[in-house]
């Protein structure tokens, strides 16, 4: 059982990271008290980007493609984000329904473009990422297995860039700040602060993360663009909320996501995980995301001002 | 009212416009004619019986989904799960379908009831975790999407599985088909069903209870003002409960009327877009089931025309999900463009 856990434990890092950096993304822009459905069609502009950049520069800069594909990545996820921040903060649009617009736009147009590009709606990348083993590190019995072994690059910079948001978030006058528009933007104004640059500002963060994400997802599993991420961005939604709007919750929820996907995805090839059936593997996210909200709805850590637009004028 | 209801449909026109004219810049950027593009997609939906009938098939599933966001945005409500519901309300009827032999006249009656009483009950869980537990129907909703879809996802291949395929569903008989001869015949062999003609009575139905019936009322009073119904004593929960399971039922429906109508069966690993341009067209509809229909034959148009255009000049035929992705955004920030008529009427006014 341990020999097995071993082996999915890498896969299963592989899978938790785009939904960390995506889930981390929403903390931003929900905390910031602006609603994001938009996930799922951010990470897909994402994946979109890295693939179209990848596609084109992998032939003659091997080296470098996959950095450029990533920051193309955070930087489409970021414009598309720019659209959602425009609706909720400048037009006090529903949040949900420009959320919804952001998904059913990235589905369409990333499609649509790859279709009148590649006539196929598909674009594959030849390169990804390579596996490294942490030097010393990896040598540690079971844990160098689990942890060190086989990692990718961007892992790392993810973990890096949850750390750096913790302190940014906790430890920083912008986080202070961001949080206050979230909970009590009236008050927050009234301090001072531009509201509506903090929101714009938490949106674009979010939607450069989201991207970030789907980009991950093409270098180091997926290898190509086809249309869809398949709910990953749901998905992340879900930790966002199981994990309580909070960094270290959302990494464990993620996590905890992340490696049931993965058995199920593995439960076929794997003798001892036969018997478990996939049906309750994969709805159990969602399901324990259901029941989490029945027991937090009393005391809920979401943030208080969240889905509604601020409006100047309205005290 | 009068006004209100006018400026609702000048919006809606404003947005369907913004739309087609972002959907004509995007054929310009990947170097096609927009004039040429529309054209085609215009006479690919209604150029011949056949393909009148295949918009007002394709149109069909969008009505009952639109139906579902409008009945549950009258109690204030926003169902974004009509796509779980639709797949919930599909594999119940299929499985009645594959299993069941009666006559068609039997049959279907039975599978509309099935489809309707799954995706109730499927729409009734957010609805509970709202009514009870204060959970937002968003999010619940969004869940029970992804609770559906993998729920298909297994269940298909395990009980209702094709003899050749693992990814979907054996085919429905005939006699549990929405289809019928003289209909397909009257339109030369279209994939128009039964759906249509069931999808206008219940859209006059729901136009009813909403307008005309005492749960209407409460349902409409819930949604404007939830402390001022519980004041007036109206049972708030009781309402949200039910809201959100006869949406689910119309969006039940509309899974019947796309798994059993337009298509034979069901396949696995799709979350049915129909559900969520059921927003749209409910934002299109301005909220009333006679404008919910005229929203879905617009959306219909384009999607049953895209094919065709496709054919003709090359252009990708996800213009049409642009197009409509463009509308819902123009809609949400519809608030704009109202409030700029407001001061103009203001300022006219004060001349």
């Amino acid at each position: 059982m341990l020999e097995l856990l071993i082996q999915i434990f890498p896969y299963a890092i592989a899978f938790t990271i785009p939904l960390l950096i995506t889930s981390l993304g929403g903390l931003f822009s929900e905390r910031s008290g602006v609603i994001n459905i938009g996930l799922e069609g951010l990470m897909l502009v994402g994946l979109f980007a890295a693939a179209l950049t990848i596609s084109q520069l992998e032939r003659t800069m091997p080296g470098q493609a996959i950095w450029w594909g990533l920051l193309a990545a955070a930087l489409a996820g970021a414009l598309l984000a720019l659209l959602h921040a425009f609706a909720c903060v400048t037009l006090h649009a529903n949040q949900i329904i420009s959320g919804i617009a952001i998904n059913m736009t990235s589905a369409a147009l990333t499609v649509y473009l790859a279709r009148a590009m590649t006539g196929s709606g598909n674009i594959q990348i030849m390169i990804g990422l390579s596996r490294r083993n942490i030097p010393f590190l990896s040598e540690i019995p079971i844990i160098g297995k689990m942890l060190f072994s086989g990692t990718y690059l961007t892992t790392w910079i993810v973990l890096f860039i949850l750390l750096a948001s913790w302190f940014l978030l906790y430890r920083m006058v912008f986080g202070l700040r961001l949080r206050a528009c979230g909970e009590h933007p009236h008050a927050a104004d009234a301090a001072g602060i531009n509201v509506y640059l903090v929101r714009y500002i938490a949106v674009i963060i979010s939607g450069a993360c989201a991207g970030l994400g789907g980009g991950i997802i093409l270098v180091t599993y997926s290898g190509e663009f086809n249309g869809t991420v398949a709910g990953l961005g749901f998905l992340a939604l879900a930790s966002l909320i199981f994990g309580q709007w909070r960094p270290l919750g959302i990494l464990l929820a993620t996590f905890f996501f992340g490696f049931a996907s993965t058995i199920a995805n593995v439960s076929q090839v794997i003798p001892e995980l036969a018997n478990i059936p996939g049906i309750i593997l994969k709805t159990f996210p969602y399901v324990f995301t259901l029941i989490a909200l029945v027991f937090s709805a009393k005391s809920s850590q979401a943030p208080k001002a969240i889905g509604e637009p601020y409006d100047k004028g309205k005290r | 009212m009068k006004i209100r209801f006018n400026r609702d449909y000048l919006l809606s026109l404003i947005a369907v416009i913004l739309g087609l004219i972002a959907g004509a810049i995007l054929m310009i950027v990947t170097n096609n004619n927009p004039f040429e593009g529309y054209n085609y997609l215009f006479r690919g939906g209604t150029m011949n019986m056949q393909r009148i009938g295949n918009t007002i098939a394709t149109a069909t599933p969008l009505i009952f989904a639109g139906l579902s966001v409008t009945f549950a945005f009258r109690t204030g409500l926003f169902n974004i799960g009509a796509s779980g519901q639709m797949l919930i309300g599909g594999l119940c009827a299929t499985a009645i379908a594959l299993n069941v032999s009666l006559p068609k006249i039997l049959l279907l009656p039975l599978m509309i009831i099935v489809a309707f009483i799954a995706g109730g009950l499927w729409g009734s869980i957010a609805g509970f975790l709202k009514a009870k537990f204060n959970v937002h129907e968003v999010v619940a909703t969004i869940m029970l999407n992804w609770i559906a879809y993998w729920t298909v996802y297994y269940m298909v291949p395990l009980y209702l599985k094709a003899e050749f395929l693992e990814t979907e569903s054996r085919r429905i008989p005939s006699e549990a088909s929405l289809r019928i001869e003289w209909l397909r015949d009257f339109f030369d062999g279209s994939y128009i069903n039964l759906g249509i003609v069931l999808a206008i009575i219940v859209a006059i139905i729901v136009a009813f209870i909403l307008d005309k019936t005492t749960l209407g009322y409460e349902l409409k009073a819930v949604g404007y003002n939830r402390t001022a119904a519980e004041t007036a004593g109206i049972d708030v929960n009781r309402n949200i409960m039910l809201s959100m399971g006869i949406a689910g039922g119309l969006a039940g429906l509309a899974g019947l009327s796309l798994y059993a109508g337009i298509a034979t069966n069901m396949q696995i690993g799709v979350l049915p877009m129909q559900g969520f341009d059921g927003i749209a067209v409910s934002l299109l509809g301005a909220n009333s089931p006679l404008g919910v229909f005229f929203a879905a034959i617009f959306f219909g148009l384009l999607h049953s025309g895209k094919g065709f255009m496709t054919a003709m000049t090359g252009i990708p035929p996800e213009i049409a999900d642009t197009i409509i992705a463009t509308i819902i955004y123009f809609a949400a920030t519809s608030v704009v463009v109202d409030r700029f008529l407001e001061n103009r009427r203001k300022r006219r006014e004060t001349k």
